[in-house]
């Protein structure tokens, strides 16, 4: 039984998790949302699949991927999306905004009740008045404003993303787009014609001028309001859209006017505009064949994109951090089991389990990275990513070496907890932005960031190591002599880790800035961070070889590694200074400071003399003179 | 006693101190960024060799911390002394002999940089040509003879001579220049708008109908002060020509006659002159499809320098300067219009050091840790057989 138990363990956990494995399907009389949803789109200067797009407008209005509708019904991202483009009265309806704030609901008389989502809707007749409002807390910095400002500002934000997706694909309230559309075609010869006849100062037909300038109002309209680009780039021989910087791709609007020179319209949008049609008129069957025209088109016109576009779909789909987070938790704490008895067998089924966590998580990882076409760490996320991706390597091989649970556990243990930032982080919307322009290189960012995030994962890992050491020790019986002296091996080989590449990476940090900004270092907080770690690093490796701390010592400082790389992460952050800085998170700072309290908290308890530790208190306490090492003899138990 | 302060300087306790004070310092001066701006906390902090408190304080105030060149140069002492005693020369110690060696140079080149590095902008409209660079913080008052028809005389008066509130006489000026105010930072405004009770502080030039408001100095790093002076002429015969009002934001130069020559004065950025000159072509400014997100910024120079017989094209873009002469030039900025370039010129002639040293401290790092890893691998191969 024990020998399998790691072979029974493997299945239940993958079984867990494979219902995601399985792409979507949709039943035959239903609406294609997956098709439609795989469709590729610019927005945020990125092609991305329409999918993307609907998920993260709705994480940034609604705060979650999914809606629940108060008659409990679910909708997912694409259908919350569709309605929003082509059914705009109905999505007005739904609660998606999410206001938590008293005084901001008091502007509009309402008393703060415990619900928390209102519908656009309910906002309508307010928007005035939110603008305004907002517009004066806009001009604060993010770090003056106060809790209603910033959450006016939030309100304003979201319904202004809203407006803009609703006027994405069509004008809102547009109900036969499809015939709207052919009128204003056969109409624009007409039009030119007497446009050129006014020129000319003949006779012109009045009405068919006047006719052509109200749509053209109207798409012109469109054009600004537009959050998406959905029409790539091509066009119709000789029909080039007026050049608007928009790269190549274009969005509705600007193609209609485009078309006013030409008389075409672009087949792209005349089937976006049959597919809301169809959708407005409940046919599934005409939606699901028109999505098929367009994705065929664009396989056909746009290869690559269309590619890409639906790796990423199913990589949306797929989510794999989530998968490898519920992983990691599992083998954590199969690993602690393992310290309690049944050993080996819980251990390796930990371990077996962190294998596919990882190799779940690295598919994640590569598939940004394929997406991005970048090297792994270009923002804040990314960075969590990153530094768990790295901790649980480094740990995995710890725990190859001693075979103790220990390293799986804090694998377990950081692969889990960076994820879960990871995931509070992705917040704000798109984690596969564009880099602004200093940013736009990846060998630096292959180099420099790399080493930086590495270097951050190994102070971790030693961190985690030193939690692990002073838990065990002071409040049970487990740490035996072995233990904490391999406890103690591995923090010290992980510190020398976390040395070196802390040290490299800040260094190459140095020399980007000296080849873009023309100074080796600029006292920048970030940089300042950096150098924190280095230096902290150094008086622990020459606190150790000059004698003057111990075992216990060094995990004392261990410890404090974890406050200063948190801040170096994090905190140098929030001081909203600096070339680094990626803006103001107020949501972690309390959790920052928590942290920080935490390990100073544990810096504490492991600072208590070695007769209060549970390991330890059955052996006689050695003198530090006859001894060079603290040398805890096994307990009783 | 000579002994004792041998051991201290050469102790690991000293590094140990020092690296801990010098986070300490890095940890306090970059929270103190947040209030007084990076440029203000890096002058007090950084290098310095002190930090003082209070810290504006005129009159009495005490060191309460080392600074950053303090503790730089004690580190460095200590660095060096340690390893010419205790040097030994054998294979197991060539990773750390390697890693200090490296961080000497890094120090040293720091150090260096701090003292030597001089950085300056130079601002370019489409088709401009200069043959200077700006600092981007000391102004000069510029005193030009422009009597000659083919070449002006410069006399320029660099801004911490002013800020004294000194009579001006130098042998290249035949009359004396008194600072009536100086300030460091200021807003100019016109009379009729500055309210009750304003007055001029100069009586001539349009500075005559200019209220000057003092104002706090500039912390965030995008702004720079205004600085702004009424200066009194004096010819040597005894009499006064009247008082100037001379500003970094008055634009135009303002001229007075005094011994039968036309004279011109600015308080301006101070400049370094280069023995060549760059026209900016063409600045060029990418965003990414759909956004305002900036993809690229490039300026598109022409350097001329008559004394080498250069005339070339040159792109400046994003991590990709300009090297030329000991000079460094980078595509720091842009005017909000994109109408003209702001390159950042910098001459630094220890920028290679840190180059060098980082190559040498990884190699150092590696292979001590080499050494470590491998013995610690055998280690266990011991305990496991």
């Amino acid at each position: 039984m024990k020998r399998f138990l790691p072979w029974i363990i493997l299945p239940v956990a993958a079984a867990l998790i494979f219902p995601n494995w399985v792409p979507p399907k949709t039943a035959a009389n239903d609406f294609d949302f997956s098709g439609f949803g795989k469709i590729p789109v610019l927005v945020g200067g990125r092609v991305k699949p329409l999918d993307t797009v609907a998920r993260n407008s709705l994480l940034i209005i609604h705060g979650k991927q999914e809606l629940r509708l108060e008659s409990g019904r679910r909708l997912g991202a694409m259908q919350w999306l569709t309605d929003v483009l082509f059914n705009a009265p109905v999505a007005d309806q739904y609660p998606v905004f999410v206001v938590q704030n008293a005084d901001v609901l008091g502007l509009f008389g309402w008393e703060q009740t415990d619900r928390k989502y209102f519908s656009f809707a309910e906002f309508a007749p307010f928007l005035k008045q939110i603008d305004e409002q907002a517009a004066q807390s806009d001009k604060l910095e993010a770090v003056q404003r106060s809790a209603y400002q910033s959450a006016i500002l939030n309100l304003r934000n979201g319904l202004s993303l809203y407006q803009r997706l609703k006027n994405s694909i069509q004008p809102e309230g547009a109900q036969n787009f499809a015939a709207e559309l052919q009128r204003f075609k056969s109409t624009v010869p007409g039009a030119a014609k007497a446009a050129r006849e006014r020129a000319m100062g003949e006779n012109f037909d009045k009405a068919k001028l006047n006719d052509v300038a109200e749509l053209i109002q109207r798409y012109e309209r469109l054009s600004q309001m537009a959050y998406m680009l959905v029409v790539p780039p091509m066009g119709l021989p000789g029909s080039a859209p007026p050049a608007t910087g928009n790269g190549e791709w274009h969005s509705v609007g600007d193609t209609l006017l485009g078309s006013v020179g030409t008389g075409e319209i672009h087949p792209i949008v005349i089937e976006y505009a049959i597919i809301g049609d169809a959708y407005r008129a409940n046919a599934p069957s005409v939606f699901s064949q028109h999505v098929q025209l367009i994705t065929d088109w664009f396989a056909k016109e746009q290869p690559k994109a269309t590619k890409r576009a639906s790796f990423e779909f199913l990589f949306n789909w797929f989510q794999p951090f989530s998968q490898s987070m519920t992983l990691y938790v599992l083998a954590f704490l199969l690993a602690c089991a393992s310290w309690l008895g049944w050993s080996a067998p819980l251990r390796r089924s930990a371990f077996y389990l962190l294998l596919l966590a990882l190799a779940i998580h690295t598919f994640g990882l590569v598939s940004r990275m394929y997406l991005q076409e970048r090297p792994p760490v270009t923002n804040l996320y990314s960075s969590a990513i990153f530094i768990g991706w790295g901790a649980v390597i480094v740990a995995l091989i710890l725990e190859r070496i001693f075979r103790d649970g220990i390293g799986a556990a804090c694998a377990g243990a950081i692969g889990f907890v960076t994820l879960i930032i990871a995931h509070h982080l992705a917040g704000s919307g798109d984690t596969l932005e564009m880099l602004q322009a200093v940013l736009d290189t990846n060998i630096w960012l292959a180099t420099h960031v790399v080493a930086i995030t590495t270097g951050y994962s190994a102070m971790f890992l030693a961190g985690m190591l030193a939690i692990i050491y002073v838990v065990r020790g002071v409040f049970t019986r487990s740490l035996k002599k072995q233990t904490a002296d391999s406890l103690a091996r591995m923090t010290y080989g992980v510190v020398c880790f976390a040395t070196l590449f802390s040290f490299v990476g800040t260094v190459l940090g140095g020399i980007w800035a000296d080849q873009s900004w023309g100074r080796f270092w600029g006292w920048d907080p970030k940089e300042n961070g950096a150098v924190l770690i280095v230096l902290w690093c150094a008086i622990i490796l020459h606190a150790r070889w000059g004698g003057f701390i111990r075992q216990r010592g060094l995990m004392i400082m261990a410890l404090f590694g974890n406050i200063v790389t948190s801040f170096s992460w994090f905190g140098v952050n929030m001081l909203g200074v600096g070339l680094h800085s990626y803006g103001f998170m107020e949501k972690a700072f309390p959790w920052l400071v928590g942290f920080m309290i935490s390990q100073l908290a544990l810096m504490c308890v492991a600072a208590m003399p070695l007769e209060k530790w549970r390991s330890f208190q059955v052996a006689p306490i050695p003198s530090r003179g006859e001894q060079p090492q603290i040398s805890p003899a096994p307990s009783a138990g | 006693m000579l002994h004792k302060l041998l051991d201290l300087i050469t102790s690991l306790k000293l590094t140990i101190i020092c690296l801990a004070a010098a986070m300490a310092l890095i940890f306090a001066g970059t929270l103190a960024q947040v209030h007084l701006g990076i440029h203000e906390a890096q002058q007090r902090y950084f290098q310095s060799m002190f930090v003082w408190w209070p810290p504006d304080g005129r009159g009495f105030h005490v060191p309460i911390f080392p600074g950053g060149h303090l503790i730089g140069a004690v580190l460095l002492i200590n660095l060096i002394a340690a390893h010419v005693k205790r040097f030994r020369w054998t294979w197991r110690k060539l990773g750390i002999h390697l890693t200090h060696a490296g961080l000497i140079i890094m120090l040293a080149g720091g150090l260096f940089t701090d003292l030597f590095a001089v950085e300056s902008h130079m601002r370019l409209a489409n088709g401009d040509t200069k043959n200077y660079s700006e600092d981007m913080r000391e102004t000069e008052l510029a005193v030009v003879d422009t009597s000659s028809d083919d070449l002006d005389q410069v006399t320029a008066i660099p801004e911490s001579v002013l800020r004294h509130n000194r009579v001006i006489d130098h042998w290249t000026l035949p009359f004396q220049i008194v600072v009536r105010n100086f300030y460091q930072n200021s807003r100019l405004k016109m009379l009729s708008q500055a309210g009750e009770g304003a007055r001029p502080i100069a009586n001539q030039g349009p500075g005559a109908m200019i209220a000057v408001e003092p104002a706090p100095p500039a912390t965030a790093a995008d702004e720079r002060d205004v600085p702004s002076a009424a200066i009194e002429i004096l010819p040597k015969d005894g009499s006064s020509l009247g008082t100037w009002l001379v500003s970094d934001a008055l634009g135009a130069p303002q001229t007075f006659a005094c011994g039968g020559r036309t004279w011109m004065i600015r308080l301006r950025p101070s400049r370094y002159y280069k023995p060549y000159s760059v026209t900016l072509q063409k600045f060029t400014h990418e965003k990414y499809g759909g956004t305002e997100i900036p993809k690229n910024f490039s300026s598109k120079v022409t350097l001329i320098d008559p004394e080498r017989s250069v005339d070339r094209d040159v792109l400046i873009y994003m991590n990709h300067p300009l090297r030329y002469r000991g000079e460094t030039f980078y595509q720091a900025g842009f005017q909000p219009d994109d109408s003209a370039t702001i390159l950042q010129v910098v001459h630094n002639p220890t920028f290679i050091a840190p180059y060098v040293a980082c190559v040498i401290v990884a190699a150092g790092l590696l292979v001590q840790f080499g050494f470590h890893l491998v013995g610690f691998s055998r280690q266990r191969r011991g305990a496991v057989a």
